[in-house]
């Protein structure tokens, strides 16, 4: 049974920029995943390839079971887009905006106004049904922008920065929105805030410079992340006085110590990180050392990195991790 | 179909919100009937649009580009392109209903100037012959004209841009390259003026409606609608 949403080594060049570098992840109905990556990691790339509006340069993308290239019009028909900035025609009024783009989507004339009344109804946008769009705040507007995409009531609802630029009441009804959708609606959502992905998804793909960095639910990444524990240590070199490069050599030396980075914490002492480079826990052999050279130490711990700090590492541009399990 | 008077009805809506478009209307209808009264209603002529249909062509060729640039050009400077292809609709029903919405709109500007065949009426006794063919002329040209105002539009986000192509091209086609035809030898002068819009736009306002020219323009209007849907599809493979 293959996914709502499945995405197998998509590759787009721009030119001699490479955006997306064998992106694959698979969206399962009805869940609600988050698209989380830095500006420019090829969020917005990706999703415009899935709704049609961009080919991809090889690869494969298929929405409930339609590939986007080959069978376009029946992947349009099943999705609901909203991108990023929300572009709308300032000179309709919003409901009349919603009556045209719910045509567009074959909604029966019958079932018309209905449709258009209750995506009102659900986006909040009663107060301003008879205005023009553009006289509208950016709030209402990316409101408006939910409204059309879920209009049709489609499968798949696919929203570039749904709540980028609003205030943080406004992102919250937002959520709340999106996240009464699971189950009837599979929603893929890109974000660059991990907070706010981790308040909306139960699912999260991460991608960083073209390329899929995670994939899986939080509780999947929190627990790949124990596996990666990585060793603190305080040290202070005492009487024999080596310098901070000598002892992080030293400790680097040790079977087992992968990277190890140093950091002066004041009066002399060290604050040592020792990622280990397999699964062996290094820590005794790390004790051995230090009490070999003599050197003072006040404390020895093992750290486990948090998921911010992974996304904070993955968005700096460090190597991509290599943990993915389908998503 | 359904879909496409959806659209179309959306574009002529767009055009009454634009200050553009009255602005268009407003200097063409001004210069036509400038030159009507001075060329067409004076004493002694032929109770005929002879003269203003002539003059027409020309003017079109300035005030058309400024209907039809905002056409595609807008949607792709704003970014509503991208909401419009990724609705279940097809590339050439988008340019159709492009198409028709700037044509409607051209023929709802040249409604006014049955002013003229009343005021004619008023004073003589115009044979209505000549002047119903020369109208006819008119609305075929003007569907030329707009679907290459469409193509350029489609090429470009700026919309000056996309007028100042137009305007080239249709100078092209219509007038001095006739002129040129005059001082090559023949084979290539029958060529070129076959191949010119004066050409074919003349005949209508004699009374005349030869086929050919029905084709001519029927073709050329045909063929810059498909150019335009070309350009909308190489989306997908550029």
């Amino acid at each position: 049974m293959s996914a709502m949403i499945e995405v197998a080594n998509l590759t787009k060049w721009y030119g001699p920029t490479l955006a997306l570098d064998r992106a694959s992840f698979s969206v399962e109905e009805g869940q609600i995943v988050g698209f989380l990556g830095p500006n420019g990691a090829g969020k917005s790339t990706t999703l415009r390839i899935l709704t049609g509006f961009l080919p991809a340069t090889s690869g494969q993308a298929c929405i409930a079971g339609h590939d986007v290239l080959i069978d376009s019009l029946a992947v349009r028909r099943s999705i609901g887009y909203m991108p990023e900035n929300v572009p709308l025609y300032p000179e309709m009024r919003v409901e009349e905006y919603l009556r045209f783009r719910a045509g567009l989507k074959e909604v029966p004339g019958s079932k018309r106004r209905e449709a258009v009344d209750r995506a009102i109804k659900r986006c909040w946008l009663s107060d301003v049904r008879r205005r023009q769009v553009g006289q509208l705040s950016k709030g209402y507007r990316q409101r408006v922008g939910l409204a059309e995409a879920l209009i049709a009531d489609p499968k798949v609802l696919i929203l570039d920065e749904p709540t980028i630029g609003l205030d943080p009441a406004q992102i919250q009804s937002v959520r709340e929105l999106i996240r009464s959708l699971a189950g009837k609606h599979t929603v893929l959502l890109s974000s660059h805030m991990l907070h706010e992905v981790e308040l909306t998804c139960s699912r999260v793909v991460i991608i960083a410079e073209g390329r899929i960095a995670a994939a899986g639910t939080f509780a999947e990444l929190r627990e790949n992340l124990a596996d990666r524990a990585r060793v603190v240590l305080e040290i202070h070199p005492g009487d024999a006085g080596e310098g901070p490069a000598e002892i992080a050599r030293a400790l680097g030396q040790v079977a087992g110590a992968g990277e190890v980075s140093h950091k002066s914490v004041g009066e002399g002492w060290l604050r040592v990180h020792v990622t280990p480079s397999g699964t062996a826990d290094p820590r005794e052999a790390l004790y051995s050392v230090v009490a070999q050279r003599g050197w003072r130490l006040r404390e020895m711990r093992s750290e486990v990195p948090s998921l911010e700090e992974l996304y904070v590492r993955i968005t700096a541009g460090e190597a991509a991790d290599a943990d993915r399990p389908a998503a | 179909m359904n879909k496409v008077l959806l659209l179309t009805r959306r574009e002529i809506s767009a055009f009454f919100v634009s200050p553009i478009a009255y602005v268009a209307i407003a200097l063409f209808l001004m210069v036509s009937g400038v030159f009507f009264v001075w060329m067409d209603f004076n004493q002694g002529q032929p109770a005929a649009l002879r003269a203003s249909f002539n003059v027409m062509m020309i003017v079109l060729v300035f005030f058309l580009p400024l209907l039809t640039m905002r056409a595609l050009a807008e949607e792709q400077k704003t970014g509503t392109i991208e909401t419009l292809l990724t609705a279940p609709v097809t590339d050439v029903q988008v340019v159709v209903a492009k198409f028709l919405g700037s044509w409607i709109f051209f023929l709802v500007m040249l409604a006014p100037t049955l002013l003229y065949v009343v005021m004619l009426e008023a004073f003589a006794n115009p044979d209505l012959g000549p002047i119903a063919s020369g109208y006819l002329g008119l609305a075929l040209l003007g569907a030329a004209y707009v679907a290459i105002g469409l193509f350029a539009s489609s090429l470009t986000r700026n919309q000056i841009i996309a007028a100042v192509i137009t305007v080239i091209f249709l100078l092209m086609l219509s007038w001095p390259v006739p002129y040129v035809a005059q001082v090559v030898p023949p084979p290539w002068r029958d060529i070129i003026q076959s191949a010119t819009m004066l050409t074919h736009y003349t005949d209508f306002s004699q009374g005349v409606v030869d086929v050919v020219h029905v084709i001519y323009f029927a073709a050329v209007t045909v063929y810059a609608l498909f150019l335009t849907v070309k350009v909308l599809e190489s989306r997908r493979w550029r």
